[in-house]
């Protein structure tokens, strides 16, 4: 085994170039690496895989051996993004969030980027996660979109693009705070040499935001999770205790004369924000699906009277909705009059005729996805799939066109990974974590995910990836 | 604080509570058995009986051999109340509380957690239904056991605040304890001695010291008596207010924390499980030996158990339902 076997060709590899020499910024982890030699890697490794059980960072398996409690796999090797780089992405990030929430501002409200005909009415009253019920809505300080997690891949030639926005509940920022703690533990000589851009402090950044979104003097914050069975409960209770806030669920809540309070031992408390981890249409069966068991009568009503605030705000599901992420450079341009920084993958819509002809005539070398999919689920990836498979799907297109998309299939870059004894390449994207208060704050790195089967472009945990934690240099 | 999370503290410290006494009665019982000869009738049985869970186990099993109960006791998933179910429940309510514990209470118990289900799967995997293999490696066990809840019970005094959270847990562990008292005392009416001439002899007080080896209450037992004497060991257990696992110093605990979880100090009115633990705590500190020995021993006991289950619905009616 070892890294001098290692090669990454006609892809870009994030530690060395296409020329096998390693990238700058990846030069003293490589020489470390080496230094220390398989064994000790080995052996670093499964220690650090102890420590997150033993944290008790898991998910649940179900299967024919009964319950298996898993890590969520965790590689060592760090991924590193150069600051100069940083800087881009993270300007981007700004850019985008910035137009994104103009956006929402102006569909709810004036809904003037309609009428100037930047965005046709009916791909906008067609998404899903376009709610009527908040027509007319205004959020305290006029932020939407409190908490982002933006998926960001680089193509072949090393660029980076945005590959979607995650406005709703975006999870996994709990991974990237554990997976820092892990790899502090399991290589500090690392940590001493190199200056790592830290980000321990996200909870605080993120209780500062939630506290920003209301005028009461001792704010009471609550996260509101859908329960111990859901597949984020662990982030939702690390937040929790992270901030130093309650962890509710529905029935912990309860709505009065359009107030929101929490059941207490002492009786009903009056709760002011909610940083809530529940989609949209499960929050209220009074306004949004009847048949939530995990909602809170009233809650929609009281956010609307300006008694309760939420983060995200109920409504946000339309501006990442994938047929209007293609627009999101045109976004950028309307609201803000500049050229957006970090591009979007170029994308085809199927709601457009010659769009749809050409993906259906090319789906073998396209990736197509929902507009609403999200972990995986609703894509196929042309190259990896069966004939019979691309017919099927090709019929799932031609009956509701307004739902899919199609990308070029990225070679999405790769990072040196732990596979059992060896050392493999592995593909990987980017989720940074954006906070919108008071400023625009932006975590520096963000969760790498990971696709560990070989050749696999497929990162989603619920899809078998795993991560790895992420530096940003300088 | 939430009732839901009130709850789940208490719950989750009942478990511990309760593995840690199970570790205890089984250590003891195994240790007594190893003292005894054939001849002596079957120590095991008397075990299922004072936990309550004679049904059960009677169902499951159709010896009570001493493989079967510590399998019960210790293992059995079907057994709400074995070991390891305590300590599943317990790091099930710990996980819907974390945020209200510390990360170091938490690893302790998942770490605990770990080994007890690690071992479990070792030991039906391995020991199966030999029994002479069973001994082997159970005394280390139960030690660790009793160890990891000391530092579960360690860790949190020393990295939570002692606020609502902390009285919650303290409400739930001398419940269980002081209930784990009561038990323990009743196992001398299960234990048959072989003829009533025996009463007094070696078997006998060998039976009495196993029941304050079982509550851990040897030593100080002994510096307080002289001599191994079933009234002594009565009133040790049940009236002495400084002994950590007597029946009284529980229901003080109790008290205290249902006081300050109440906020007596800040004037608000009382409520009916502090009602029923003050009165029982004063009816409790009237009492003397002899008048509960003149009433029976095994009567008496079964009254204090009706009585902690009254302040336990209380305690469910004020706090946790809403």
């Amino acid at each position: 085994m070892f890294i001098a076997d290692y090669s990454a060709k006609n892809i870009y590899d994030e530690m060395f170039s296409n020329e096998g020499f390693p990238r700058k910024s990846y030069d003293f982890v490589k020489t470390k690496m080496e230094s220390l030699g398989g064994i000790e890697l080995l052996k670093r490794s499964s220690s650090a895989e102890r420590a997150l059980m033993s944290l008790g960072i898991t998910f649940t398996l179900y299967g024919d051996g009964g319950e298996q409690e898993r890590i969520m796999p965790f590689d060592v090797i760090p991924r590193i993004v150069p600051s100069e780089e940083w800087i881009n992405i993270e300007k981007g990030l700004k850019q985008r969030i910035l137009a994104l929430n103009l956006f929402l501002n102006d569909i709810y409200g004036e809904q003037k980027i309609l009428k100037d005909k930047i965005i046709p009415r009916d791909i906008i009253e067609s998404s899903t996660g376009f709610l009527k019920q908040c027509i007319g809505l205004k959020p305290p300080k006029d932020i939407w979109i409190h908490i982002t997690g933006t998926d960001l891949v680089r193509d072949g030639a090393g660029k980076f693009h945005v590959l979607e926005d995650n406005l709703r509940c975006p999870s996994g920022v709990s991974y990237v705070l554990e997976n820092r703690e892990v790899m502090k533990r399991t290589f500090p000589e690392l940590f001493e040499k190199l200056n790592i851009r830290q980000v321990y402090d996200y909870p605080y950044h993120l209780r500062s935001m939630l506290e920003n979104l209301t005028d009461a003097s001792d704010p009471v914050i609550a996260v509101w999770t859908p329960g111990v069975y859901n597949s984020a409960y662990y982030e939702h209770s690390f937040l929790a205790q992270k901030m130093g806030v309650y962890l509710v669920e529905g029935s912990d809540l309860v709505v009065e004369n359009h107030k929101v309070y929490m059941k207490t031992t002492k009786g009903l408390r009056k709760v002011d924000v909610v940083y809530r981890r529940i989609d949209d249409t499960f929050m209220d069966p009074s306004s949004f699906r009847e048949d939530s068991l995990l909602g809170v009568k009233g809650i929609f009503e009281a956010y609307k009277r300006g008694n309760v605030a939420l983060a995200n705000a109920p409504g946000t599901g339309v501006a990442d909705d994938k047929v209007i992420y293609s627009y999101v450079p045109k976004i950028i341009k309307y609201y803000l009059g500049e050229d957006s920084i970090i591009p979007n993958v170029p994308t085809y819509l199927c709601s457009e005729d010659s769009d749809l002809k050409y993906v259906l005539d090319n789906i073998h070398n396209l990736v197509v996805k929902a507009a609403n999919g999200a972990g995986g689920y609703g894509m196929i990836i042309g190259p990896k799939s069966s004939k019979q498979e691309q017919e099927d799907f090709k019929e799932l297109i031609k009956a509701d066109p307004r739902n899919y998309i199609a990308q070029p299939v990225l070679n999405l870059s790769t990072v040196p990974t732990l596979i059992s004894d060896k050392i493999e390449s592995r593909h990987v994207d980017l989720r940074p974590f954006i906070l919108y208060g008071k400023d625009i704050y932006v975590m520096p790195g963000g969760l790498t995910r990971v696709a560990l089967r070989k050749g696999s472009l497929v990162v989603n945990s619920s899809q078998g990836g795993g991560s790895k934690d992420t530096w940003v240099l300088g | 604080m939430l009732s839901r999370v009130a709850e789940s503290v208490f719950w989750m410290n009942r478990y511990i509570e309760r593995a840690e006494n199970y570790s205890r009665f089984i250590d003891v019982n195994h240790q007594l058995s190893l003292d005894l000869n054939e001849e002596v009738p079957n120590q095991w049985l008397p075990l299922v009986h004072t936990t309550g869970d004679y049904e059960l186990f009677a169902k499951k099993y159709s010896e009570t051999s001493p493989v079967n109960v510590i399998r019960f006791m210790t293992f059995d998933e079907e057994n709400p109340n074995s070991i390891f179910q305590c300590l599943s429940k317990a790091r099930e309510n710990a996980r819907t509380i974390r945020e209200n514990i510390s990360t170091s209470m938490w690893e302790v118990l998942n770490e605990f957690y770990l080994y007890v289900k690690d071992y479990r799967k070792l030991y039906l995997e391995t020991n199966g239904d030999h029994g002479d293999t069973l001994s082997m490696g159970l005394s280390d066990f139960l030690s660790t056991v009793r160890k990891s809840c000391q530092s579960f019970y360690g860790c949190s005094d020393a990295t939570i605040s002692h606020d609502e959270v902390w009285n919650f847990a303290l409400l739930g562990r001398f419940l269980e304890r002081a209930d784990k008292t009561t038990r323990i005392l009743d196992m001398k009416y299960f234990i048959l001695l072989p003829s009533v001439h025996d009463v007094g002899s070696t078997l006998d007080l060998l039976q009495w010291l196993s029941l304050l080896k079982s509550a851990s209450a040897h030593e100080m037992y002994n510096r307080r008596y002289k001599k191994i004497d079933p009234t002594d060991i009565a009133e040790f257990l049940i009236l002495n207010d400084t002994f950590p696992r007597s029946i009284i110093f529980c229901i003080q605990e109790m008290q205290e924390a249902l006081e300050k979880i109440s906020g007596l100090k800040e004037g608000l009115p009382r409520n009916s499980a502090q009602d029923a633990t003050t009165v029982y705590l004063n009816r409790l500190r009237s009492e003397n030996i002899k008048s509960i020995f003149d009433k029976g021993l095994h009567e008496y006991l079964d009254d204090i158990q009706i009585e902690l289950n009254q302040i336990g619905s209380k305690i469910v009616e004020r706090f946790f339902t809403n």
